[in-house]
């Protein structure tokens, strides 16, 4: 066992409400500026919605992640790294700018400066890369509350999955928001992938970064990170991503995208695992497993075991305790309602995410049933506006019973809470339906709803 | 097996080659390569990290807001480098809610985090600019004539010179100016209209104060001083819920959104909250995890029916019915079927429910009339005070009473005491049917309706009734009174709603599956779209949740069913729902409406400082709507027949008359204001008043009476009564609130317009305003705006000033949706030649007192003002009966006249001091008095006094932050001592003791400094109509229910019932289902789903579609802010996009993305489709306020830019909207007046060339 402490993000997509303040907070701070202008460390997409880059989740396409070989063993999957290394002058696997989007100011002088003509001033968009007129076809967040949903819902690879075809139609309407930055993945593939080893894992807290320094501007990690979280600086030729707000992380503040988040839907906190239990759990042979096996990597931060092991390896008492205390550690680990964002694609990702339970009733409200009942709820988690096969594809590599566990526990909360909240006597089935007790889905309550900052960060 | 051979059994990565080339490379890196190499690791603080860090050090961090018309006041941390401001992010230091609720941390959206965007953008006005032509006549008059009120004279005197520059509005040219120069210009066109054409022709329009209390206040003391005219802009924004005022006798009180959390049913009705409440959606999120229900309703898939239990997609406008079918429920199941004591309580106590109400015969059946008085009962003698205005309730026995606190028992000394709901141990009857002696009688009774379609051959534009109505007869218990044929309110309501009871005569429902009789589920499905079943579901459980509860059954209201024509209708059908169930003045419970309001917490002290009342009262305070409708002569191209709106059981009082005929008879009444007042310069009236030996007020009465005086509206198109002055700041009024921005082109600016109707022909024209054959364009001489970026009203502008932006001054924010007042502070000093808002008034200031020693002087100014509310004004009606031909008698049958002085050359000195009256007179705030003679006092020795001039020894409000110690001081939500005063003040009045909300307080007085520190949260006063007392969430009405203060209405309870003659006239005594205006039936417009040719301009050859019009409020912008700011283009389409649903887009043949174009008869817009299933067949979005500047081609139908949001809108009025001098329903600034509504329009869209020019 070597004990290793890991910064680690949940966001709570049930509570998401699509603002995104994160977006603009994040890119204000660090990307505002020449060479970046479409890089956004952190960016919100809508679903159903082909996302930032565009369908940058179709690995069949961009070959971004690790497969597990026929030998039981892992490897890139735009290829081994020899391969890699081999086309390290043609990197066949990288998206280009309209796969993100060109991006464009406006001659916003005109308004003040147009001479006497015969219409008012307009200000036109420009394009920021060649300074033309340009017309706007796309940008980070095209396809925003499904906007345009008829041109690009064929191109939701998750919807492409689904056995049960989802119409796109008015009475049919579902949607959610997934924001995302860097998932500082504890088998990382743009770590794997960089031939010049400039990128790297921070020892202390696991944070994924690029050593500025030593990049050579290869692109390898572009390509390999599946979830397309390392940008490249057309200025200086650099790789640049998410480094999860070190500068403040180390003066023991939240990251930006957390502590702006208005939705108060981030946590932050250190979850302990052990290094050398990875790369066993990454190649696990059936991708539905893979949840379970990252779940089994993470360490019991009160296992008296676990706390003289990370002694041995030098973790200071306060990290111990910070592990201890992490909201992290309860919503993954003793509640289990966090879910990894595409555990199939194999690097371990540790930004992960509760999922949006919004259940829109009327398909139980309509066939008569109170569609409040808790009981009912439960019969019709299948049932919800969200197809949890959706959810599922995300979240779960497509295995809908942990999915459907979460959902069900936000719901044993919501019913329990209410009886509370009028005065009735709580009835304590409801949380044992969910393997639960009244205590702890009245802790969980604490830490979902009430939310204090102290218990986020 | 094969495949167990290839399998290693140790895991790692690639293979024996790659492992070879890895661990070669392990000794290459300075990194640890992990042991099974697939990941590198680094200890901290490597070398390569120092670009991160460099980019996160900053200087300092400095604490302001946004002054945005967003209702959000988010505290924010700004931060500075180097002298330049980066960025900004939320802060966290909100005080707290408590240990079982979230708190406000952290508060702001990301319009707000991308406003430091502003500071150096491109688009940041500089420099003061005028435009070319102007400047250059400006520059050769002045010169010649060697005065710059002269040389104004000419300009705009010369038909030619004004119309140079005039026409040349908007269509480029500014140039930079000197700060000297501008200033110059903008007072030398000040001094010479109030000279020429009079005070009330210089015009000030700036909104919502609370969003930057000072940067408001100091513009609009300065356009009251001067005796100008502000503009309101609740109302104008079509915000005001006209129904608060009608229900309430309340402009809005509502909760704060951390009560949100204390409801256990909350639905969001036309409120879309992740998006325009960002920063307080979290606690709607947050309290479904405490089990409470959540129903949107909304039209489209909405962002907020994300979280909803259930989602109901109501029809566009609807909603009333939707609102009806449910009350219908609740009223059988929970007062008919099962009396619930909880709710039966309730309505006795806190609604007119029990009252009676006078029936009146109409052919064979009754119609519903006036409330019974106490002038009506046996044995009232002349001497009880305003026995007209004291209601009538009927006892346990039967027998007729007067419970306290009507507007009776308000005002006079005799009834001191008594202005409280203590019912004095009486049960009254909530039904005639309930009396013990009940002998069954009843009467049939008519009741209108609006929801029918129009009889065939009434289908021509104007006709009568073309918006359709007809009549319903149902029954009610009936019982003679004093020998008044009597009902009550309770049983009209019941009738209304169409809930029977055995006996009755009329005709009623057989279920909720009748959809033959209005009221019932059914009905309203047939209109909503909504299934029956959930809206009778729905309904119940709303009720059922209330009694569980205690009342926390709440509706989040908003601008969705709030910016319709008929919106007073919706929102009275909605706060019936929460009246009956019990759910107003309690926390977690009752209505929630938010758009717009923005409440200013300090108010007593913030209309000391703004209206300039330390001064000279009253103040000149002019309905937005009604100014812009006939500055703009939209009334000209307008013609809606008042009569078409009346109710079929009316009696005729608006025949033949339009409701421009209406708003002019409201102005000659004294309902509502009117400035520009007379057709002569109000200066001079007084003057003409002496000349001629009479007291001005006998002087101006005469002259009315023999025609040689008219009011101004009777003729707005004669130069005389333009308006020539337009001060704008803090405001883009014609990118963004300006509906009818195409008239505003055309007929106040005199610039190039795309104006599509054809102007009334004679008979649809108003019968007391005079028809000139050719309207004015250009009636404005000059359009001055203080503007920090560049928007359809700066680019308009004859003069642009460059403010300091947010967070470059200090000034106080506060709202409704948290219980805190903060600050703004200048995290740098204004750069370039920006100043501070304050500043630039008083740099304005000492100009125009420079110029007016040799050309105002001290005049006398005769100020027409309307009836107040809160005031006995509001008795100047009795029975809400209007007469004809009365006597002129001013404050009573036409506007107050008041004569004050206006020191013109003393003004600028008066703008900078707290002038005598403050505590000479006291300040009044909803009829509670405030006496701050401390605080005057304690505000010389905070601020400092006046060494000398004409304000010599007044405490001195040079300063912003002199202006912020004068608010606070001066009002009780901020001092603990007024705050005391004024309820001890009302327990004199009410009987009732009040003061302990406050005197724990009693010694707290925040001042500037503090509220610098963190956001302070605002004690307990009778400013407000709810209490923070003990740490509480602020919910309205609480003080009203829990110490019986009653509401400022007539009966002073929450009104179902409105009985004055307007109102019975249009049908609307009880919440009623209205539906959309029929503009095909009223203007010829198309109709909804047509696609036939309209033969416009450029549309040979194309698909077209009519859809109905709305125009919700935005994710990317607040209004036009930030809709320009690139960040939030970049995260959207980058330009003006109108949503479509996929069938509407297939019937024009529209892609998206692909460039269409909209028009109806007001203008056109160019925008890109937005394609999305998300949106019903029929309707189409474009959000509110897409500014002309940004990314908008030339038009194929008219050849111009291709307009704003508000190219396809315009004004219409309502009359209820209008009435004035009685009771609750009457005037006060932003309180009550016309709104300004804009949903019901419909426009025609077709795909336009895909090639676009500019």
């Amino acid at each position: 066992m070597r004990v290793m402490a890991q910064m680690s993000m949940i966001m709570n997509l049930d509570k998401c409400i699509g603002c995104h303040t994160c977006s603009v907070t994040c890119k204000q701070v660090w990307t505002n500026r020449t060479g970046v202008e479409y890089a956004w460390f952190n960016n919100v997409e809508t679903r159903p919605g082909i996302g930032y880059p565009r369908e940058y989740e179709n690995q069949e396409k961009w070959k971004g992640g690790w497969v597990r070989n026929k030998r039981g063993r892992l490897q890139l999957k735009a290829g081994g790294r020899l391969k890699k290394l081999s086309q390290i002058f043609n990197n066949p696997n990288l998206p280009q700018i309209d796969d993100y989007y060109e991006p464009w100011t406006y001659d916003y002088d005109m308004l003040t400066t147009a001479p006497a003509g015969t219409q008012s001033p307009v200000a036109r968009p420009k394009s920021l890369l060649t300074g033309q007129d340009m017309d706007i076809k796309w940008s980070g967040n095209w396809d925003d509350n499904l906007g345009g949903s008829q041109e690009t819902a064929a191109q939701d690879p998750i919807l492409a999955t689904m056995s049960e075809h989802v119409k796109m139609e008015f009475e049919e309407t579902f949607m959610f928001y997934l924001p995302r930055i860097c998932e500082h993945c504890l088998n990382p593939a743009c770590v794997a992938a960089c031939p010049s080893g400039a990128m790297y894992k921070r020892e202390e807290d696991g944070i994924v970064l690029v050593d500025e320094d030593g990049c050579r501007g290869w692109r390898m990690c572009v390509s390999a990170c599946p979830y397309k979280k390392v940008y490249f600086n057309h200025k200086t030729g650099k790789a640049e991503k998410c480094t999860l707000c070190y500068p403040l992380i180390e003066q023991g503040k939240p990251t930006i995208c957390s502590e702006t988040c208005v939705g108060r839907l981030r946590y932050l906190g250190l979850m302990l695992y052990d290094a050398d239990a990875v790369l066993a759990a990454a190649s696990i042979e059936n991708d539905q497993d893979l949840l379970g096996a990252q779940r089994a990597c993470f360490l019991d931060p009160f296992d008296p075991e676990v706390i003289a092991a990370a002694k041995a390896e030098g973790m200071a008492d306060d990290w111990i305790e910070a592990a201890q205390n992490s909201p992290i550690y309860k919503l993954i680990s003793e509640y289990e309602i966090a879910l990894p964002l595409h555990p199939e694609y194999r690097t371990m990702p540790m930004v992960w995410y509760i999922p949006p339970l919004s259940p829109v009733v009327d398909v139980v409200s309509n066939s008569g049933s109170d569609g409040e009942d808790a009981r009912t709820l439960f019969a019709a988690i299948d049932k919800l506006r969200i197809p949890v096969e959706y959810l599922a594809g995300l979240f779960s590599a497509g295995d809908v019973v942990p999915v459907e566990l979460s959902l069900r526990k936000l719901a044993a909360m919501r019913a329990y809470m209410r009886d509370i909240n009028l005065g009735n006597e709580p009835d304590e089935r409801i949380p044992n339906a969910v393997g639960m007790t009244g205590e702890a889905i009245t802790a969980m309550y604490r830490l979902l709803a009430i939310a204090k900052y102290e218990d986020r960060y | 097996m094969k495949t167990r051979t290839t399998s290693t059994s140790k895991p790692g990565t690639d293979g024996p080659v790659a492992d070879s080339l890895l661990k070669l490379g392990r000794f290459l890196r300075r990194g640890e390569t992990s042991e099974d190499l697939r990941t590198v690791f680094k200890n901290g603080g490597r070398g390569a990290d120092t670009f991160y860090r460099d980019r996160w050090t900053h200087d300092k961090e400095v604490r302001s807001t946004h002054g945005v018309n967003c209702t959000g006041s988010c505290s924010w941390k700004v931060y500075v480098k180097d002298g330049i401001i980066t960025w900004e992010t939320q802060q966290t230091d909100y005080p707290s809610v408590g240990p079982d609720s979230p708190e406000y941390e952290p508060r702001g959206c990301p319009r707000g985090a991308a406003f430091s965007w502003y500071t150096y953008s491109p688009t940041r006005v500089r420099y003061p600019y005028v435009r070319g032509v102007l400047l250059n006549l400006y520059r050769e008059a002045k010169v010649r004539l060697g005065d710059p009120v002269l040389a104004w004279a000419e300009i705009t005197g010369n038909p030619e010179t004004a119309r140079q520059y005039k026409s040349a509005r908007g269509q480029g040219g500014l140039v930079r100016a000197s700060w000297d120069e501008a200033a110059e210009i903008v007072a030398a066109a000040h001094v010479h209209t109030i000279k020429k054409y009079g005070p009330d022709r210089v015009v000030g329009f700036s909104p919502i104060p609370a969003m930057s209390i000072v940067s408001q206040g100091v513009g609009n003391r300065f356009i009251s001083l001067l005796g100008g005219t502000m503009l309101s802009f609740y109302d104008w924004y079509a915000d005001l819920p006209v129904a608060s005022p009608q229900v309430f006798g309340d402009q809005t009180d509502v909760p704060e959104s951390a009560d949100w959390w204390n409801s256990s049913y909350l639905i969001m009705w036309g409120s879309n909250v992740p998006v325009t409440r960002t920063p307080d959606a979290h606690f709607m999120v947050e309290a479904r995890y405490r089990g409470q229900k959540v129903i949107t309703v909304s039209p489209d898939y909405a962002d907020n029916s994300k979280f909803a239990d259930e989602w109901l997609a109501v029809h566009p406008g609807t909603d009333g019915a939707l609102a009806l079918a449910m009350g219908h429920v609740i009223l059988k199941e929970f007062m008919i079927d099962r009396r619930t004591p909880r709710f039966v309580e309730y309505m006795k106590k806190f609604s007119d429910s029990s009252y009676l109400i006078a029936l009146t015969p109409r052919q064979d059946a009754w119609v519903p009339g006036k409330f019974l008085t106490a002038d009506a009962l046996p044995g009232t003698d002349a001497s009880v005070s305003s026995a007209a205005f004291k209601t009538v309730m009927l006892d346990e026995n039967a027998e007729p009473f007067v419970p306290n606190g009507s507007i009776g028992h308000r005002f006079s000394e005799a009834d001191k005491g008594k202005w409280n709901l203590d019912l004095e141990g009486r049960d009254p009857l909530l039904s005639i049917a309930d009396a013990p002696d009940y002998d069954g009688a009843s009467v049939a009774i008519d009741l209108p309706r609006f929801d029918v379609t129009p009889d065939v051959g009434h289908d021509s534009p104007g006709e009568q009734h073309a918006g359709a109505s007809g009549i319903v007869r149902r029954g009610v218990p009936v019982r003679l009174v004093a020998g008044v044929l009597v009902t009550t309110v309770f049983d009209l309501l019941l009738a209304q709603y169409g809930v029977g009871r055995p006996g009755l005569p009329g005709e009623w429902p057989t279920g909720y599956d009748d959809a033959s009789t209005p009221g019932t589920p059914a009905w309203q499905e047939e209109i909503t779209s909504v299934p029956w079943q959930a809206a009778a579901r729905i309904g119940r459980e709303f009720a059922q949740n209330a009694e569980d509860s205690e009342g926390r059954s709440m509706i989040l209201m908003g601008a969705g069913t709030n910016h319709w024509f008929h919106s007073d209708t919706i929102y009275r059908a909605f706060l019936a729902l929460t009246t009956m169930t019990g759910c107003q003045g309690v926390n977690g419970g009752g209505w929630a409406h938010y758009v717009g309001q923005e409440k200013v917490r300090p108010l007593t002290g913030y209309g000391q400082y703004a209206f300039g009342l330390d001064w000279v009262r009253p103040p000149r305070q002019m309905i937005g709507t009604g100014f812009f409708y006939l500055a703009t002569d939209q009334w000209r191209y307008d013609g809606l027949s008042a009569d078409t709106l009346a109710s079929p059981l009316g009696t005729g009082i608006f025949k033949g008359r339009t409701t421009a005929d209406t708003m002019v008879e409201s102005a000659k009444r004294g309902w509502m204001p009117s400035y520009p007042t007379f057709n002569r310069n109000s200066l001079d009236l007084v003057d003409d008043a002496v000349a001629a030996g009479q007291e001005p007020a006998e002087y101006v009465v005469d002259s009315l009476k023999d025609g040689s005086l008219e009011f101004s509206c009777e003729d707005p198109d004669a130069p005389e009564n333009f308006p020539r002055v337009l001060v704008v700041w803090r405001a883009n009024v014609l990118g963004s609130s300006g509906k009818g921005n195409e008239y505003f082109l055309k007929h106040l600016l005199g610039a190039p317009s795309a104006v599509r109707a054809g102007e009334s022909m004679p008979a649809r024209r108003p019968k007391t305003m005079k028809w000139h054959e050719s309207a004015p364009e250009g009636k404005l001489d000059l359009l001055v705006t203080s503007d920090f970026r560049m928007t359809s009203t700066t680019i308009y502008s004859d003069v642009v000033l460059p403010p300091a932006t947010w967070y470059e001054k200090n000034d106080l924010s506060t709202t409704d949706m948290h219980p805190f007042i903060h600050s703004f502070n200048p995290a740098i000093a204004p750069p370039w030649q920006a100043k501070t808002d304050f500043d630039i008034f008083h740099v304005l200031a000492a100009k125009i007192s420079e110029m007016s020693v040799t050309h105002l002087g001290v005049r006398q100014d005769l100020v027409a003002a309307p009836l107040s509310h809160d005031t006995p004004d509001g008795m100047a009606t009795p029975h809400g009966i209007v007469l004809n031909d009365q006597p002129l008698i001013p404050g009573v049958t036409m506007p107050k006249l008041v004569v004050v002085e206006r020191d013109y050359p003393a003004f600028a000195a008066q703008l900078g001091a707290l002038g005598p009256l403050t505590e000479k007179l006291g300040m009044v705030t909803k009829g509670v008095k405030f006496n701050p003679d401390v605080e005057v006092a304690y505000l010389g020795k905070k601020n400092g006094l006046v060494p000398s001039g004409p304000a010599a020894g007044r405490p001195r409000l040079s300063t912003a932050i002199h202006a912020c110690e004068m608010v606070l001081a001066l009002s009780g939500t901020t001092n603990g001592r007024l705050g005391t005063q004024g309820f001890r003040q009302l327990e004199e009045r009410t009987g009732v003791k009040l003061a302990q909300l406050a005197s724990d307080n009693e010694g707290r007085r925040f001042s500037y400094p503090d509220v610098q520190g963190a956001p302070v949260p605002v004690l307990t006063s009778p400013e407000w109509s709810g209490s923070e007392h003990g740490g509480r969430r602020y919910s309205a009405f609480t003080i009203n229910v829990e110490h019986l203060k009653p509401w400022h209405t007539l009966t002073g309870r929450q009104h179902f019932y409105l009985d004055h003659d307007w109102m019975i006239e249009l049908g609307e005594q009880l919440p009623i289902f209205r539906p959309p205006l029929d503009m095909h039936r009223l203007f010829d417009d198309s109709i909804v789903g047509a696609t036939t040719a309209t033969g416009a301009p450029g549309a040979e050859g194309h698909a077209e579609v009519a859809v109905r019009y709305l125009t919700p409020h935005s994710k990317w912008s607040i209004h036009s802010e930030y809709q320009d700011n690139l960040l939030m283009l970049s995260l959207s389409r980058g330009g003006p996009t109108i949503w479509m649903s996929p069938q509407d887009a297939d019937k024009i043949g529209v892609r998206d993305n692909e460039w269409i174009e909209s028009y109806n008869r007001n203008g056109v817009v160019v925008a890109r489709a937005i394609v999305s299933h998300r949106m019903p067949e029929g309707t189409v979005y474009m959000y509110h306020a897409k500014d002309r500047t940004i990314n908008v081609p030339v038009a194929e139908t008219s050849g111009m830019r291709g307009g704003t949001n508000n190219s396809l809108t315009r004004i219409l009025l309502k009359p209820s909207h209008l009435i004035g001098g009685y009771a609750q329903l009457s005037f006060a600034f932003n309180y009550l007046g016309p709104t300004g509504n804009q949903r019901d329009e419909v426009t025609v869209i077709r795909r336009r060339s895909q090639k676009v020019d500019y």
